[in-house]
């Protein structure tokens, strides 16, 4: 018979399995894009798929010669992190005056900010569009760093409220005794208490930003394209692309992925820190 | 120091010359396919013979590109001087004059080179409003190993009875070999592109002389069920999403007896890198039933130049040089003869051209008599399309139904049905007849 040691063990097997296997299927996608992009066309679409096949750098090759990935990866890296420094300094004032200076209407305030989000963005295409136009801003990165700021906002907002929520106001307080000015306050005492959520809103936000492709598609042509951008342009009607699709896919992840596994550590830190323990 | 007055004179002269002599910037949106990059690779040679013009590619995927330049052309936005587009836009955006038409090409741009039909599907009120880069047509490509293996002969011009009949005998579904593969995607550039061939074999149109559907007579009753009942005994599981390229892989790794669609397709069933069945594809005419009149279709994609572009003369000098014959010549000297763009002009099918690309006979046959014209039974300019505004949504919404007869969510009878009521529904709306 079992005993309880034992019992014990078998589950947490069990858990770590399936842990393992859930972790897996998350990952799947992203690791049969790497492996397509090593593939050959008529590999890539071979039926039933192939696990084992010669390996091939041919699509990166061809992406290479035919884009230039540096420039959409630029465009990327500028609008992304210029639209979160962007939306974290609306942000947290907004948040703070929510948090610290709630009123009755705070919570529908809220509400409403996030209700934009409901909006489909192609039904304000026309306007947005018309607007780029007509301030000169169409295929510009300033148009798509106020638009991603825009769009990120009610989201920022949110995230950096419920972590200001959780500041007890005696540490403000007691700051404030002490001569601290409100911006002293806000730069010494609440923003270093608060980074660990802050890094992680900002990572979200520069995460959303990376990936948005409905107005990057729509607003910017050649100048301040980013790489879903390059992704969408190697799709096509006739012709196999799979494998090129994966590797300019693959190119375009990289980067937010490298970011991520870097800032990791950090964000870990950053959360395990506070005043309050 | 002093500087002397013409050393002042000629500095400012300079000044007034810098801009004139930039160079201008072309902005060019163009569709990923192989015809079109290898434009956008060669065009190097463009910029070498003009060094006043620079150019900037935008490549999108076709339904991204058909979306973002309308978007563009219907604002006036400008963001493009060279587009690239299809008849179907080509015609409409033409009659709205948000297209420049075409006029002064260079004398040895020899604008009678071009087949006919291509520069009337481009046109619109007696314009031309776009230059063709290339064309396509429909046809059959079948299996020659597998017909000799079966004792099989196909005739240079079946019926749609005849491939029904070759394709049940060639289906091996245990051997995962499927006798005939037509496109199921939903689509007014997909399945219905195929489907309107089709049942214009059977002497189907889409419309009468008064703008009414026609879905419900016996043309669309017998190539749709012809259609349902042969892809369901002879054709690949999942044939309802399957586009261009699905059915390409399928008949790329050797899994299709027999495939009707697009022309342009030659080249790569053909081209031993991503075929496995490269020396054995045979090609013959898109099949017909009752008619042979409008059973292979007609589309090109073609460069066009939008009004809202500020530089339309260098614009027009680049589309010229990537329409030309010495663009063609580029292309056989660089790549070989087989790539030159084709089905544009009649040039371009020398004896060479021919024994280079086993396919080109067909198709030149086939784009030869392709004619888009309305004639008195049909109102409307087009083979696998109708081109009014309203008909990318009434045939994607088609598609939609017909591809769900292939699913087995309705039979035939109730998608034409169902595809009859829903046109005439959008017709009234869109104000038909007019």
């Amino acid at each position: 018979m079992m005993t309880l040691k034992q019992s014990r063990r078998l589950q947490s097997v069990a858990l770590g399995g399936l842990s393992w296997l859930i972790a897996l299927l998350i990952f799947f996608p992203i690791l049969w894009m790497v492996l397509t992009s090593f593939k050959t066309e008529i590999d890539a679409f071979a039926t039933p798929p192939l696990f084992f096949f010669h390996p091939t750098l041919e699509n990166y090759i061809h992406i290479q010669e035919r884009s230039d990935y540096l420039h959409f990866a630029w465009n990327s890296i500028a609008i992304s992190f210029s639209a979160t420094i962007l939306c974290l300094l609306i942000a947290v004032p907004a948040a703070y005056s929510m948090a610290f200076y709630e009123t009755k209407r705070t919570k529908q305030t809220l509400l409403w900010m996030l209700s934009t989000k409901m909006l489909p963005p192609v039904g304000v295409l026309m306007p947005i569009y018309l607007l780029a136009k007509g301030t000169g801003l169409l295929d510009t990165k300033l148009a798509l760093i106020i638009i991603y700021t825009l769009v990120n906002l009610p989201i920022v907002v949110w995230m950096v409220y419920t972590y200001f929520k959780d500041v007890p106001r005696d540490i403000l307080e007691a700051a404030r005794l002490d001569g601290a000015t409100l911006l002293q306050e806000m730069l010494r005492v609440l923003l270093p208490i608060s980074k660990g959520g802050l890094a992680s809103t900002a990572l979200l936000s520069l995460i959303l930003c990376w990936n948005e492709a409905f107005w990057s598609l729509n607003l910017s042509s050649s100048q301040a394209a980013p790489l879903t951008a390059l992704i969408a342009s190697y799709s096509s009607p006739e012709g196999l692309f799979w494998a090129k699709l994966s590797a300019v896919s693959t190119l375009a992840c990289a980067p937010i992925l490298i970011f991520g596994w870097i800032s990791q550590k950090q964000l870990v830190r950053g959360l395990s820190f506070g005043a309050v323990k | 120091m002093r500087i002397p007055a013409n050393a002042w004179l000629a500095a400012a002269c300079l000044g007034l010359a810098g801009p004139a002599l930039a160079a201008e910037t072309l902005t060019i949106a163009t569709v990923n396919n192989s015809d079109m990059i290898r434009m956008q690779r060669l065009s190097k040679t463009f910029e070498e013979q003009h060094p006043d013009i620079k150019l900037n590619w935008v490549v999108l995927e076709e339904n991204v590109l058909r979306q973002r330049l309308t978007t563009d052309i219907a604002t006036h936005g400008g963001q493009f001087d060279v587009l690239t587009i299809g008849m179907y836009e080509a015609s409409l955006w033409g009659e709205k004059s948000w297209l420049v038409p075409i006029k002064d090409l260079p004398a040895d741009y020899n604008l009678d080179d071009v087949f006919p039909s291509v520069r009337e599907g481009l046109s619109a009120n007696g314009n031309l409003y776009a230059l063709p880069f290339y064309a396509e047509s429909s046809i059959t490509y079948y299996r020659t190993d597998l017909f000799k293996q079966a004792g099989l002969t196909m005739p240079e011009k079946p019926t749609w009875e005849q491939i029904g009949q070759f394709a049940a005998k060639l289906t091996d579904k245990g051997k995962d070999q499927y006798g005939l593969c037509l496109r199921g995607k939903p689509g007014w550039g997909e399945n219905m592109a195929l489907l309107t061939t089709l049942a214009n074999g059977y002497g189907g149109t889409w419309f009468d002389k008064s703008w009414a559907p026609q879905f419900k007579g016996d043309a669309w009753k017998n190539a749709l069920n012809f259609y349902v009942d042969n892809m369901k005994k002879s054709g690949p599981p999942g044939a309802s999403s399957n586009g261009f390229n699905e059915n390409l892989a399928l008949f790329n790794s050797g899994k299709c007896a027999i495939w009707v669609d697009a022309s342009v397709a030659g080249s790569f069933v053909t081209d031993r890198s991503q075929s496995k069945v490269a020396d054995s594809v045979g090609f013959t005419f898109a099949p017909h039933q009752s008619t042979e009149n409008g059973t292979s279709w007609l589309y090109s994609w073609a460069l066009a130049i939008p009004a809202s572009s500020k530089k339309q003369a260098a614009a027009k000098t680049f589309a010229a040089w990537a329409t030309s014959v010495d663009y063609a010549k580029l292309v056989a000297d660089k790549d070989g003869i087989a790539n030159v763009p084709p089905g544009t002009r009649a040039s371009t099918y020398s004896e060479a051209y021919l024994q280079a690309a086993p396919f080109a006979k067909v198709t030149l046959e086939s784009l030869k008599v392709a004619n888009p014209a309305a004639t008195a039974d049909k109102p409307y300019v087009g083979i696998q399309l109708v081109t009014i505004p309203e008909f990318q949504a009434i045939g994607t919404e088609v598609g939609k139904i017909f591809s769900g007869a292939l699913t087995e969510k309705m039979s035939a009878d109730q998608a034409l049905a169902d595809a009859q009521s829903r046109t005439e529904r959008d017709m009234q709306h869109a104000g038909y007849p007019k």
